[in-house]
């Protein structure tokens, strides 16, 4: 199958395993990928906090130009997914903002590509079996709780992801890797997202939580697919309460015995070499 | 001009706030209510009220941090999480003195760096969060970390076509 992808300001520099992963697994499940044109930020959280029109705009140039290639947009990052469903939504909704966001921009909105996710691509497209049948490294005593975060699931008419208050997409690819999924309550609890440098304090109170309620659950790692999660999840809870993190494409590559995680994992922050060493999957 | 409750039922464009009855359900699922000056609840009867200068000033509305949560469970359709982006808005235009400062320091070093290469350089992003902030010392090491594994690079792809994206930052009047 074949893909627009649009990557993202995050996964070209702090997510860059993310980025990496996601093309190396895509690549190996014969998924081709073809980056927008030219395009340009989301916009995040920044530009909705303090400015609606722009919130709206700044994805709009991005879904406009993957519409001339006329397939749907694969898009990695929780906050652009979120930003670019949203934008969709409020064009759809409000045709005044339609018109004034198709002049500025210079271009007509079409509606005519969909934006998904790789977890909904992986899962829906490859299948759980499909993903099974290529795992030649069971990921065996790894014990990751799957930690989803906000954005990708709500608001829930808006992202149409799946079941938004108990997910389970994750958690089943996880299993299917060999893994044991442990179940726990935090799968969509908020780790803080923006405020990690505004208010650094409110981010570090909420990961020490979700990293107390992992070890409770029984886990030894946690899986994400958020940059922001991933960063506040890797870097910001107290030393004794730390667990290694991984986006749950790294652990796919590694489950397929593909070539790369290796380097990845030395780009995180909480390292999880010593983890996945005794556990001999590295 | 209207009161202050028709002016954010205006821009929310939505279920009206005042169809809120108070259940909390937005208050108890919110993951930062714990550090709000009020309640996510409580900011809509301030509304009602009348009260502007109060909700406009509040640390509440800096700290929402967009999770939906809320808006997922509020069994009023009443979309909580869009109202504080309006307030933010209306704080901006009305030139508040800010409460959260720090907070809104980052969302215009966010901005600007995006207005000037389209894309994000994260580097040069966090540099002039902290320049504005005065926040110069703290994560230091952590910069450092990130920057040796190269996932702090100085030069990274703009886009090419910046004029349309500083168009759009003019036209919408960012």
């Amino acid at each position: 199958m074949k893909v627009s992808y649009y990557p993202g300001c995050s996964l070209h520099a702090t997510a860059r395993e993310y980025d990496e992963s996601v093309r190396t697994v895509s690549h190996a499940l014969a998924i081709e990928l073809k980056e927008v044109d030219d395009w340009s930020c989301c916009g995040a959280s920044s530009a909705h906090m303090t400015n609606h029109k722009l919130s709206v705009a700044l994805p709009a140039r991005n879904i406009m130009a993957a519409e001339k290639d006329g397939m749907d947009i694969m898009v990695p990052c929780a906050a652009c997914f979120n930003r670019f469903k949203m934008a969709q939504h409020h064009l759809k909704k409000d045709k005044a903002l339609k018109a004034e966001v198709e002049e500025i921009i210079g271009d007509i909105y079409q509606d005519s590509v969909a934006v998904r996710n790789p977890i909904d691509i992986i899962y829906n497209d490859i299948g759980i079996y499909g993903l099974e049948e290529k795992v030649t490294k069971k990921l065996e005593g790894l014990k990751p709780v799957s930690y989803y975060g906000c954005l990708l699931l709500r608001p829930p008419e808006v992202c149409q992801f799946e079941n938004y208050e108990n997910p389970y997409m994750l958690d089943a690819m996880m299993t299917s890797l060999g893994a044991e999924s442990r179940n726990w309550s935090c799968k969509t609890d908020c780790c803080g997202g923006s405020l990690t440098l505004g208010k650094t304090e409110i981010v570090i109170h909420l990961v020490n939580r979700l990293m107390r309620m992992a070890r409770e659950a029984g886990a030894n790692c946690l899986v994400t697919a958020c940059p922001v999660c991933m960063a506040n999840l890797d870097m910001r809870p107290s030393e004794e309460l730390r667990l290694p993190v991984f986006y749950f494409t790294e652990l796919i590559a590694l489950a397929m015995g593909l070539e790369g995680p290796e380097k990845w994992f030395k780009m995180h922050n909480a390292d999880p070499l010593p983890l996945l060493q005794s556990l001999k999957l590295l | 001009m209207g009161t202050f409750l028709e002016e954010v039922n205006e821009r929310i464009d939505g279920v009206p706030i005042q169809n809120c009855y108070h259940c909390r359900k937005c208050t108890a699922g919110c993951p930062v209510a714990f550090a709000m000056e009020y309640n996510p609840n409580r900011i809509i009867k301030m509304i009602q009220m009348g009260m502007r200068d109060r909700v406009l000033n509040s640390s509440t509305i800096w700290l929402c941090a967009s999770c939906e949560t809320c808006v997922t469970r509020c069994p009023n359709d009443v979309d909580i999480a869009r109202m504080m982006d309006v307030l933010r808005e209306m704080a901006i235009e009305s030139n508040v003195d800010v409460k959260e400062k720090n907070i809104l320091k980052f969302h215009e070093a966010f901005l600007s760096n995006v207005k000037m290469g389209g894309r994000i350089n994260e580097p040069m992003m966090i540099a002039n969060y902290k320049l504005k902030s005065g926040d110069y010392f703290s994560d230091i090491g952590l910069g450092m970390s990130m920057f040796m594994k190269g996932k702090l690079s100085l030069f990274s792809p703009r886009t090419s076509d910046i004029k349309s994206v500083r168009k759009i930052f003019k036209e919408t009047k960012a």
